[in-house]
């Protein structure tokens, strides 16, 4: 086997002798490569404290800890990651799946360290000498572990929805929801913003497993208006979602909504069937049966009292029934949700004013405790020359009238003065009847805010536009002309800024820039007030409240300075529906607290 | 070359230990002709971190039973408490010097049960990474099997050379050891910017080393002179024994995964199955060897096919959420040292059920050696073990 060439072959190599060592001669001074994974860095004020990096770290590497300079606010949970290096194996998955891209590993990988204390650190808050390396492992931008774009959902185009008041968004279908419910990293930044703190990635999770009779449950522990909320939703939770941050956030509004949907009416007791109450004989009124009138009654019922709502309309859901149109939240909706809460031995009583038809007094008399939730039905008045015609409305007047099915003036040419939420409703709402009427639109919504400052949604005014309106922002109303009894029109000049350098509302015009917008008819829309003229003078006077005379109440039980007496829902905060539902649901249990002291 | 070659001393080799009726050995320790000797788990000449432990009559082996358990971390049952993500930091320490083969079966297995496509360039780059596992894994060997039977100098070229494709894969992957690279859909990151030509660079400056490493360890008389007949594997054996890759190949077997099951990109790539049939140590080094000049040049062939453009990566669910519906599968590729299994039960929930991890060293390891230490010389147990090349952590796994 041995042959000479095997005795000689060896000795050729002895060219080696004369190379460089091959050994890396100061290996703590080698730069990582471009993309090394190596120290953790964080932008700390990028970084939002979601935790998906702590939930995807399969070392149990990170800790979300509290930081001293960081409070926690909505979308902001205050803590950021702590790194314990005994535990990292540096694979970078928390950076792949880091909501807001904050976190990054630089490629520096080398670091002496006599105090073992110091290798669990908080990256970005504990200076490092890595923290300005610039190379390092960062996400690929074409690369994701869960997709950022959002399932849109199927809705009638304008064309089929500009003459009538049919619901505009279909709903998701189980295919759809299943998807959007897979986006969401469960992080609960939702659950912390949402004034009810509802359990948001615990639903969203329920629909992943198919289980919307749980999505249901979980829902009701928090909010029972759940097919309320799913579609009008003002969802600061969405606005607050992780995945917005570099994607659109989750559908969670609409994945509600999906749930609901999915259970119908007359499984509602089935499902959620809890354990029996235990009643007590103690009385609660309730003034009011919008959302948070209704919350309160919901979670009261389960705490055993009884309890009676007071409704000076003619059905229950407050603003939702009389200011939302019902394309954007059919009447039948309202009905279920409302039902199910009626269903549970609350008594309504509809048609009643506290104040004309029974005394707030004999309301203290007859129960141990009375929440008040009125809510905001009082449209203000810009107060310009003009505004004593007779065809200048309040939109929140003409909003309960077409409710009501009751006749209401349709100008062949409206103006409508405002920006917010309740402007589009009334916009989007005349013109389907402009459309209905006379085959088109001509109708005019005009605010002192400019365009991308209005306070309406912005999907709002993108269908109002879709649906012809026309939404001309940034003017501020001077006067309504009108010419043999009949108006003409209105005359505005330039909004500059609607706030003044100290923030406060106090709006500045370019009185050389005018404009004018012809109508027949004006509408205003510029803010509700609350009518509370049914608490009679000496209660009135008992009650402490805040510089612009709103009533003061405690803001974790509702309680105001009358102990018997709870405020809440759009008079105290809001205004929407979901501070109605969480503010009811505390009171309920301010109210709780109150009569078993 | 006649068995009387292979095994010089065959005859009285059978006289110690006497074997007893349940064909088991007849060792006396009290008759002072046997010695117990602990080779390893601290050992030069072992492989990772196991032990062997020996019974000697002389230099002579005639039993060894190996032992494992000094790196038990249970991976299999880690896997089943943890998310299908979250499980890729894990599998790549199955097998330390080859991490992707673990990577790349346990990605394969997802994506066989949720149905997720692998981009044309995602599997390329799969490939590409797959042999330069390879190619580093069977350098890291030759510096093993050289430091086994003394040639220390050899074994630090090897390793440099290795590191050259180290280097290469940290700027791939942003790891030099545990790349984390291959995920369901595709790899990670996409390839950099003139990383072919630093590629060639370096496999150029490892293909002079390998010619420096063929005169100074392969055309080497004392290398022959204690690895020819030495270490013999009996082609008889090897579906006895499930012995896979090149040390079934050295026995005369044509098989190999990337060619009898082809996988990834290597349908597309131009090479034969390397055999041999003297089955012996050196028999099986100088295969690796061959193999090893192989792999460099599919490294070319498969930078020169690979797209420049196109994805990397496909668009995933939500890795975080991922359920797999019930089912089971199994996928296999070629690693160094021969068939890597990963065989998935999925419950449709999310984690995986059950992993199984069906490493060649397991087989290799410890039936294989036990067997073939039997009448061995004490002075060849190590370039023994090193020949079957083992790497303990996926005995253990």
């Amino acid at each position: 086997m041995g042959t000479l060439k095997d005795i000689l072959s060896p000795f050729s190599v002895w060219k080696q002798v004369l190379k460089e060592p091959v050994t890396i001669k100061d290996p703590l001074n080698r730069a990582g490569s471009d993309r090394y994974r190596g120290f953790h860095q964080n932008e700390i004020d990028r970084c939002i404290g979601c935790g998906t990096c702590e939930a995807i770290c399969e070392n149990e590497a990170i800790d979300m800890v509290g930081v001293a300079s960081i409070a926690s606010k909505d979308g902001d949970s205050g803590l950021r990651p702590m790194v314990d290096y005994g535990r990292c194996c540096w694979c970078a998955l928390c950076v792949d799946v880091c909501t807001t891209g904050s976190l990054k590993l630089s490629n520096v990988y080398t670091w002496v360290d006599t105090d073992p204390d110091n290798f669990r650190f908080i990256p970005g808050i504990d200076k490092k000498p890595w923290d300005n390396a610039e190379k390092g492992y960062v996400k690929p931008d074409n690369y994701e572990l869960y997709p950022l774009e959002r399932v849109s959902m199927d809705h009638l185009h304008p064309e089929e929805r500009d003459h009538s008041f049919i619901e505009i968004m279909k709903g998701y279908s189980d295919e759809e929801a299943l998807i959007e419910a897979d986006r969401c990293v469960s992080c609960g930044i939702c659950t912390a913003t949402c004034p009810a703190h509802m359990g948001i990635p615990e639903y969203i999770k329920a629909i992943r497993n198919k289980d919307v009779e749980e999505g249901l449950r979980i829902m009701y522990e928090t909010n029972p208006l759940p097919e309320i909320c799913g579609r009008i939703c003002t969802h600061k939770c969405e606005t607050v979602c992780s995945l917005g941050h570099r994607g659109d956030p989750i559908s969670i509004r609409w994945l509600k909504r999906y749930i609901a949907d999915q259970v119908p009416e007359s499984a509602y007791a089935d499902v959620l069937r809890q354990d029996s109450v235990e009643q007590n004989d103690k009385k609660i009124a309730i003034i009011g049966a919008g959302p948070a009138g209704l919350s309160a009654a919901y979670y009261l019922r389960q705490l055993g009292y009884q309890v009676k709502i007071y409704e000076k309309l003619q059905a229950a859901g407050g603003m939702m029934r009389y200011g939302i149109p019902e394309y954007r939240l059919p009447y039948d909706q309202i009905d279920k949700d409302v039902n199910y809460i009626l269903s549970q031995g609350v008594d309504i009583q509809y048609n009643v004013e506290v104040g004309k038809d029974i005394s707030f007094s004999d309301l203290h008399k007859q129960y141990n405790a009375v929440y008040v939730a009125t809510g905001l039905h009082q449209g203000r008045s810009t107060r310009i020359p003009g505004t004593d015609h007779k065809s200048v409305y309040q939109a929140i007047e003409l909003l309960r009238k077409i409710t009501n099915n009751e006749e209401i003036e349709v100008a062949e040419k409206i103006v409508v003065i405002g920006g917010g939420n309740v402007a589009m409703d009334i916009t989007r709402s005349l013109a389907r009847m402009q459309k209905e009427k006379y085959g088109k639109v001509q109708i005019i919504a005009t605010s002192l805010e400019a365009e991308g400052k209005m306070p309406a949604d912005l999907e709002e005014i993108v269908e109002a536009r879709e649906e012809n309106a026309t939404i001309n922002p940034g003017w501020g109303p001077r006067e309504i002309l009108i010419e043999n009894d009949k108006i003409k029109g209105l005359k505005v000049v330039k909004c500059l800024d609607v706030f003044d350098a100290e923030g406060r509302f106090n709006p500045s015009f370019d009185e050389s820039e005018e404009a004018f917008f012809e109508a027949d008819m004006v509408v205003e829309s510029i803010g509700q007030g609350a009518d509370l003229g049914f608490i009679a003078p000496e209660f009135m006077e008992q009650l402490e409240k805040d510089h612009r005379g709103r009533i003061m109440v405690d803001p974790l039980t509702y309680q105001s300075t009358l102990p018997w007496l709870f405020v809440g829902g759009d008079i105290i905060e809001g205004p929407d529906v979901i501070h109605g539902v969480a503010n009811g649901h505390k009171a309920a249990k301010g109210i709780d607290l109150f009569l078993n002291k | 070359m006649s068995k009387k070659e292979f095994f010089p001393m065959d005859g009285d080799r059978t006289k110690y230990p006497e074997i007893k009726s349940d064909g088991t050995a007849d060792i006396d320790l009290s008759s002072h002709k046997y010695i117990k000797l602990w080779h390893g788990p601290n050992h030069p000449g072992i492989t990772g971190n196991m032990a062997v432990e020996l019974t000697l009559c002389g230099d002579e082996v005639v039993e060894g039973i190996t032992h494992v358990g000094y790196l038990h971390r249970g991976f299999e049952k880690l896997m089943e408490r943890r998310k299908y993500i979250q499980n890729f930091p894990l599998v790549c320490r199955i097998a330390v010097p080859e991490p992707d083969y673990n990577e790349y079966n346990y990605a394969t297995c997802i994506e066989n049960l949720t149905g997720i496509d692998v981009p044309e360039k995602g599997m390329w780059l799969r490939t590409l990474t797959l042999e330069m596992a390879r190619l580093q894994g069977f350098l890291m060997w030759i510096g093993g099997m050289a430091g086994a039977i003394g040639f220390g100098t050899v074994g630090q070229w090897a390793n440099y050379c290795r590191d050259l494709v180290l280097d290469r894969f940290e700027e791939l992957t942003g790891g030099r050891i545990y790349h984390i690279y291959i995920l369901p859909g595709g790899v990670r990151n996409d390839i950099p910017e003139g990383f072919k030509d630093r590629m060639e660079k370096n496999l150029r400056e490892i293909e002079g080393f390998m010619k420096d490493i063929r005169r100074a360890f392969f055309d080497n008389y004392v290398f022959k002179k204690r690895s020819v007949g030495v270490g013999y594997i009996d082609p008889a054996w090897v579906f006895d024994y499930g012995i896979v890759g090149p040390n079934a190949r050295a026995a005369g077997f044509k098989h190999d995964i990337r060619k009898n099951y082809p996988y990834a990109k290597y349908a597309e790539l131009d090479f034969e199955i390397t055999t041999a049939k003297d089955s012996d140590i050196y028999t099986r080094a100088f295969l690796r060897f061959e193999e090893l000049l192989k792999d460099i040049d599919l490294i070319r062939q498969i930078l020169d096919k690979m797209p420049e453009k196109g994805d990397h990566i496909s668009k995933v669910s939500n890795m975080m959420n991922l359920k797999i519906p019930a089912g089971e599968t199994y996928v296999r590729s070629e690693c160094t040292r021969g068939e890597y299994g990963y065989y998935l039960v999925a419950d449709g929930s999310e984690y995986p059920r059950r992993v199984n991890v069906r490493g060649p060293s397991y087989t290799h390891g410890v039936a294989l050696l036990e067997k073939m230490l039997v009448n061995v010389n004490i002075a060849d147990v190590a370039q023994l073990m090193v020949s079957l090349h083992t790497y303990p952590p996926e005995i253990e796994r």
